[in-house]
């Protein structure tokens, strides 16, 4: 069964006005269940609008979606999903251990349960010496683990993550890059994965998707086919090389498309 | 992590030890300004520019310092042997309870309205015009409805007690700077985290008691802060206007009658008064550090 079914979707915004945007127009994407995709395309392509429409934090203008099998929004009821966001999110007044439980606390379980779960999370992303800190007293690439760890901690068949480490230096990022794809082989999650950088996309994904603007659509679909467990080494690895041309290509064709188009034709 | 936190406890304590000390010396300053103008100020008054502005510095219209605070260990009556003193700070306690029940019922309705405007917004455009307009009204002219609407109360056997109508004009300042400064703290939260709540199909309720009114409390408590004074300076003139007896007001206004044969006397209910506000709002300031002790420092208002 495929995770994410996305028929012929399209996103209007300020619908029937003069200043009316088409945020995104005929997307059609099946996203496959364990799969790691990605979105990639310059800014006003809809890649944020697509995940969060997925997401069901805004209504379709027209088209299907289909989420683990039932509609967007009973999917987002279900809490079928996590997600995380740029930005880390996290509460302020909320303990790093107490900003992990809080869907659990929306979810109603009771506290031990809760607790048991929050522990299994900090284990997972490697903070458990941070439970009682607050976010503040933590680095950036800490509150990121955190904002991770809540998204998973619902156990979701599906993340959804808009740029998670996009606020993050170089460093920091590999370092992510590589947890998140340890911590998703370990649960099999389904990854909807939306970046600005093409290595990471690459790194990450079994398949990116290259968006472009106005109106926003998929060009193209670039399957990245690396053998074996992805690890530091991948990136020295020539499949991953080819990779970031595939998609650099791809993306030049979406600028080109926009500017002078054909040049490579002369 | 634990040294630094330590060294930031420590320096925290001198900075509130530091604001105390300065607190004491601005008044010393206080006073000493006041004796200064006593020696340079014209016995009579004075113009400036044909304006009467310059007040009198004679005894009577500014006691000295120490005469005020002379006067607090003499008796309140010659004659009598309760020292005034004590009868200030009887007087001081009542208003402080009828103000601490003003600001209990002010803070609730503030809160209670700023929820409902935070959750229809047709609700911020229909009732915010009126509290602004309700306090444009003087309260000197609410004070004697308030008395006879709530003498003709009578609810199952219970009757409006004399201080309840001080208690409520009280509420009728405190509730404004709570209902404006929470409607503000209830819309702060960031877009980004009301969608977080949104994606994990939180109910509005929810999303108020676990994001929108903790991101609130730092925009509710200074407004707790302008209610508790407000209620004071309420409780204060409802007194007065009222001719509630027993409190800090009243007070003022029977010393005030005797300022030409004792003009030290008023001074030591106006000082009891101030000492009152101070003290509202210093227990205001306690709920502020307990609530906001594990908040980042930046946040704090």
């Amino acid at each position: 069964m495929s995770a994410v079914e996305i028929t012929n979707i399209s996103k209007a915004f300020n619908l029937g006005s003069s200043n009316q945007v088409d945020a995104l127009t005929d997307i059609n994407l099946s996203i496959a269940s364990g799969e790691f995709v990605s979105l990639i395309g310059p800014s006003g392509c809809g890649k944020s609008t697509l995940l969060r429409l997925i997401a069901n934090l805004i209504e379709p203008t027209s088209g299907e979606l289909v989420v683990n099998g039932k509609s967007a929004k009973q999917a987002r009821l279900d809490q079928d999903y996590g997600m995380a966001f740029q930005q880390s999110g996290l509460f302020e007044w909320r303990t790093v251990e107490k900003n992990i439980e809080l869907p659990l606390e929306l979810k109603g379980w009771d506290k031990a349960k809760r607790q048991a779960r929050a522990t299994e999370m900090l284990e997972l992303v490697k903070l458990s010496d941070f439970a009682n800190h607050y976010p503040w007293q933590l680095s950036g690439g800490m509150q990121q683990r955190v904002a991770i760890a809540r998204a998973l901690a619902v156990h979701p068949s599906l993340l959804l993550m808009d740029e998670p480490f996009g606020a993050l230096d170089e460093m920091t990022r590999e370092h992510m890059q590589s947890e998140l794809l340890s911590i998703c082989r370990a649960s099999g999650t389904t990854v909807v994965f939306v970046t600005h950088s093409i290595p990471e996309a690459v790194y990450l994904s079994n398949r990116v998707v290259v968006m472009s603007p106005r109106p926003g659509r998929v060009t193209e679909i670039v399957d990245v086919s690396i053998e074996g467990e992805r690890n530091d080494a991948t990136r020295d690895n020539s499949a991953f090389f080819k990779g970031i041309t595939s998609v650099r290509e791809a993306l030049r064709g979406v600028e080109m498309s926009d500017h002078v188009r054909g040049i490579e034709d002369r | 992590m634990t040294t630094v936190m330590t060294t930031k406890k420590t320096s925290e304590t001198a900075r509130r030890i530091r604001r105390v000390v300065l607190f004491v010396v601005s008044l010393l300053f206080v006073a000493a300004a006041w004796e200064l103008y006593k020696v340079v100020g014209p016995e009579a008054g004075g113009k400036i520019f044909g304006w009467k502005l310059l007040p009198r510095s004679n005894n009577n219209a500014m006691p000295h310092v120490w005469d005020m605070l002379m006067r607090y260990n003499r008796p309140e009556l010659r004659g009598s042997d309760r020292k005034i003193w004590s009868v200030v700070l009887a007087g001081a306690w009542f208003s402080f309870r009828l103000a601490l029940v003003g600001f209990a019922i002010g803070s609730a309705l503030g809160l209670g309205l700023s929820i409902l405007m935070a959750r229809f917004k047709f609700a911020e455009r229909g009732i915010l015009p009126y509290l602004v307009l309700s306090q444009t009204v003087p309260l000197i002219a609410l004070a004697p409805l308030v008395v006879s609407w709530g003498g003709k109360l009578s609810i199952a056997g219970w009757t409006w007690p004399r201080w309840m109508s001080a208690a409520v004009l009280g509420a009728f300042l405190a509730f404004f700077p709570v209902a404006v400064g929470a409607l503000k703290g209830l819309t702060s939260a960031p877009s980004a985290s009301l969608e977080l709540m949104d994606s994990y199909a939180a109910s509005w309720w929810q999303t108020l008691r676990k994001l929108r009114f903790p991101a609130a409390i730092p925009f509710i408590v200074p407004s707790l802060k302008l209610a508790a004074s407000a209620s004071v300076i309420g409780v204060v003139v409802a007194e007065i206007s009222t001719g509630l007896k027993g409190g800090i007001g009243r007070l003022i206004i029977e010393y005030a009658r005797e300022a030409t044969g004792d003009p030290a006397k008023v001074f030591t209910a106006v000082f009891g008064a101030a000492a009152l506000g101070l003290a509202m709002s210093g227990f205001v300031t306690l709920a502020d550090m307990y609530m906001m002790r594990n908040r980042p420092k930046e946040a704090s208002a």
